[in-house]
């Protein structure tokens, strides 16, 4: 229907361990000026298929995500961006009936081997929701929850994690007086900024943020914005989000996605400036979607 | 064109009407039923006048007013507020056989409030009504006349309650203690019999059962002694007939002159009364005395319940919900979980008999008791059996509220807790669990306060109308799970229906009717504030 150069590529042959810049997805990408040093790619998605039951919702992506940079996923909803992103902490596991095929590569090993130990996936790869979704709990144990999960029981070490969570999440300041109180007591934004402390906690390589802020008010919307570019120093970032605005304020690169398929994939600039595809046009512009 | 009562079904409002016209209904019902059942139990606390008719035949009629009533098919139109009857509660039942009599109207001639008349509550034969005549030491003349006796039986009467508390204590613990180390001797040496049938039995184990037989027969004689000093003194009463009586100072647990006291003296001897009735045991075929082993039976048994119900209909929720497969089995799963909770309990009953008691208490009894048996140990009704079975009756409950707590914890929580790198099962007990909480313990309060109520199936498995001893003392192993108990329920039932004396032990059965509900109250409102605290702890959470 919409035949996507990209999704019709044959991957290319396993990427190595410090691929550069690949060639498929990317190839008429320049690298980004400010990030000018190393270009090596984080993940590497390769052939992804994805069904549910009988249904299927990605066709055939290709992607390499560039470590230490923001990649955002655009597209109309139900194009499966969010499918995809469940897929690289293999969050669909859960649903019955869903298969998954191809492979997706994290420092060059198959994460959707049979073999990988998905919690110890999940520590690397964190994830925030839509829905801001703290537990019942107070703002300090949600901090800690990831660390105590993971074998941490020292008092002083916790308290330390928590904090820089929180400090790495720009919450630390609003919370230090009443890290004890519940988390529900927070508003919108700032349980928001919780959640994203509580995945920065277990120390992440790649953080996977699924329309953070949908349910935000433009304030709260801005800071979390602000954020991505700090946390990007120290992780990969991938952003699912419906707001190409957001897209293009935060991303350095940006994918466009259309009933399953990868049109597009580039450099935000160059997407938002003149993207490749006809659809891409459309939908950025404000055609369809 | 509309008319009004078109218009009002139209928009709904009879409806509205007609719901809560069947709310308040209930409510009344409900409150209606308690105000009736706290009128007649806690009225029979209060120690009314004592009052002295006398009739027409110059016969006279002492006692206690318990009630007053138009006598049917009297109302004339000359005389329309009818002919009226009262009822007093004349005691002395060893004199006249009865404890109530009916007295119509216009047969008392006068009526008066002697100051001086004596309330004699016994350990038997229930209350008397008199005047002393003499007080006797053996034959010895100690007082004679009702001031003089009065005066002389105080002392009296405490130090023989003093010796009733000795042996009580001589015969529940020092003489129990015995019983218990001749019981447990008996079955050593039936054991190393049925293990060697050939070796004869030891000397040391000889000597031992002798020791024990002997300290038996010490403590029989003291017994003896104090039973013998508790007879020593007697009154001799006079009743309002002249007819006299002896009784032993033993027998009687509390003189009274209630037409002397002041209303002070009397809300003093109410809350005593109140007291009384709940922390001690029963008499007379449980129609006096107090409740305190029932009390002690349904609230041990409520607990016991909840101990098993609860892990259970837990983990059965769980799998449900959480680990099986949805589809067509579980769902058939469920409906039959759904349907258990509609099996009449009489059948569980039944089935507690059967399985607990017969197969698993028989099959416990081989294995470990060989030695006691014929005489069963848990293959017997007992305090676990029956809690276990109650259990079996309430775990429906507990399984589909639990489900409902489940199934209300937010997707969101365990998908969070599961990208923080947790498995299911840490999810399970961190996340889960803790939110559906307040669903388990409404499913728990919904059990509790059914199994509380039900007596059917504790007939069959192990309540009894008087159990000896408490299914929890100071005896070693202290809880005594084999043990057979007593249950308000079942009291209700035992006392109203069962009593040889039904109209006396009335407001006994509207005590512990008050009493049951008081505890189903109780127990319950535990686990809402608890629940309470739970749904403020994890406030936000849906439930």
């Amino acid at each position: 229907m919409y035949p996507s150069p990209l999704s019709a590529h044959e991957p290319s042959s396993a990427p190595t361990l410090h691929s550069q810049v690949p060639d498929g997805p990317n190839r008429h990408a320049q690298p980004p000026d400010k990030n000018a040093g190393i270009q090596e790619a984080k993940l590497s998605l390769n052939q992804i298929n994805f069904y549910y039951g009988a249904h299927q919702s990605l066709f055939n992506i290709n992607a390499q995500i560039i470590k230490n940079q923001v990649t955002s996923f655009i597209g109309p909803s139900g194009c499966g961006k969010s499918t995809l992103l469940r897929c690289l902490n293999r969050l669909n596991d859960l649903i019955e009936g869903a298969r998954l095929e191809g492979t997706v590569l994290i420092d060059g090993v198959n994460i959707l081997g049979p073999d990988v130990d998905v919690t110890d996936l999940r520590k690397r790869v964190g994830m925030v929701f839509q829905k801001s979704n703290p537990f019942p709990k107070s703002i300090y144990e949600n901090v800690a929850y990831g660390p105590r999960l993971h074998g941490m029981r020292q008092r002083t070490q916790l308290d330390q994690i928590v904090e820089q969570g929180l400090k790495g999440a720009g919450l630390w300041d609003e919370v230090k007086d009443r890290l004890h109180a519940s988390a529900f007591g927070l508003s919108g934004g700032q349980q928001q900024r919780l959640c994203i402390a509580r995945a920065l906690a277990v120390k992440p390589d790649v953080l996977l943020m699924d329309e953070p802020c949908s349910a935000l008010d433009p304030v709260a919307t801005a800071k979390i914005e602000e954020l991505l570019f700090s946390l990007k120093q120290e992780l990969t970032v991938i952003i699912v989000t419906h707001n190409m605005q957001q897209a293009a304020r935060v991303s350095d690169w940006t994918a466009f996605m259309y009933l399953g398929e990868l049109v597009e994939f580039g450099l935000t600039k160059q997407m938002f400036t003149t993207p490749a595809k006809k659809q891409t046009e459309d939908y950025i512009t404000g055609r369809f979607g | 064109m509309r008319t009004p009562f078109k218009q009002m079904l139209a928009t709904g409002n009879v409806f509205i009407w007609g719901c809560a016209a069947g709310v308040s209904l209930s409510l009344l019902m409900v409150f209606g039923l308690l105000l009736l059942i706290m009128i007649n139990g806690l009225g029979y606390f209060w120690i009314s006048d004592i009052v002295d008719l006398t009739l027409k035949d110059g016969q006279h009629v002492m006692g206690q007013l318990a009630g007053r009533e138009v006598i049917p098919r009297t109302i004339t139109p000359d005389r329309p507020e009818g002919k009226s009857r009262v009822r007093v509660k004349i005691g002395n039942r060893d004199l006249s056989g009865l404890d109530f009599k009916w007295v119509n109207d216009d047969q008392i001639v006068s009526q008066a409030y002697p100051a001086d008349v004596v309330l004699l509550e016994r350990r038997e034969w229930g209350n008397m009504y008199a005047r002393i005549q003499a007080v006797y030491s053996g034959e010895k003349l100690l007082a004679e006349g009702n001031e003089a006796g009065w005066t002389a039986l105080g002392p009296l009467i405490s130090s023989a309650d003093d010796l009733h508390r000795q042996i009580k204590q001589i015969e529940q613990f020092e003489i129990g203690a015995i019983n218990a180390d001749i019981e447990r001797l008996r079955l050593k040496i039936r054991a190393i019999e049925m293990e060697h049938p050939a070796s004869p039995v030891s000397s040391e184990m000889k000597a031992q059962v002798a020791d024990t037989e002997t300290r038996y027969r010490e403590k029989t004689a003291e017994l003896e002694t104090l039973r013998a000093r508790f007879d020593e003194y007697s009154v001799v009463m006079v009743d309002a007939n002249g007819r006299e009586k002896q009784i032993a100072v033993g027998q009687i647990v509390r003189a009274l002159r209630p037409n002397e006291m002041g209303v002070w003296q009397k809300s003093w001897i109410y809350l005593v009364n109140v007291w009384a009735a709940l922390s001690t045991e029963p008499r007379e075929a449980n129609t006096e005395g107090g409740i305190f082993p029932a009390i002690f039976g349904t609230v041990l048994m409520v607990i016991i319940m909840s101990l098993a119900v609860v892990p259970f209909g837990v983990l059965a929720a769980l799998y449900l919900r959480e680990y099986a497969r949805q589809g067509a089995m579980v769902r058939l799963v469920r409906i039959a979980v759904n349907n258990l909770a509609g099996v009449p309990s009489i059948v569980f009953g039944v089935f507690g008999l059967g399985f607990f008691i017969y197969a698993i208490g028989g099959t416990l009894d081989t294995l470990f008791y060989p030695e006691r048996l014929p005489t069963p140990t848990f293959g017997t009704g007992g305090i676990l059996w029956a809690s276990l079975t109650l259990a079996l009756l309430t775990v429906p409950v507990v399984i589909v509220s639990t489900e409902e707590g489940l199934a209300a914890v937010p997707r969101e929580f365990r998908e969070g807790s599961l990208a923080l790198g947790a498995t299911k099962l840490e999810t399970m007990l961190k996340v889960v669990i803790p939110s559906a909480l307040p669903g388990i313990l409404t499913g728990l309060i919904l059990a509790m306060a059914r199994a509380a109520g039900e007596v059917a199936p504790l007939m069959l498995t192990g309540v009894v109308k008087l159990a000896p001893a408490l299914p929890l003392d100071g005896s070693w192993p202290f809880f005594h799970f084999d043990r057979k108990f007593m249950h308000l329920g079942f009291h209700i039932y035992d006392v109203g229906f069962q009593s040889p004396n039904v109209e006396a032990a009335k407001p006994m059965v509207y005590i512990t009717t008050l009493v049951l509900i008081t505890v189903v109250i109780l127990l319950n409102l535990t686990a809402i504030v608890l629940r309470n605290h739970l749904r403020k702890k994890y406030a936000g959470s849906v439930l």
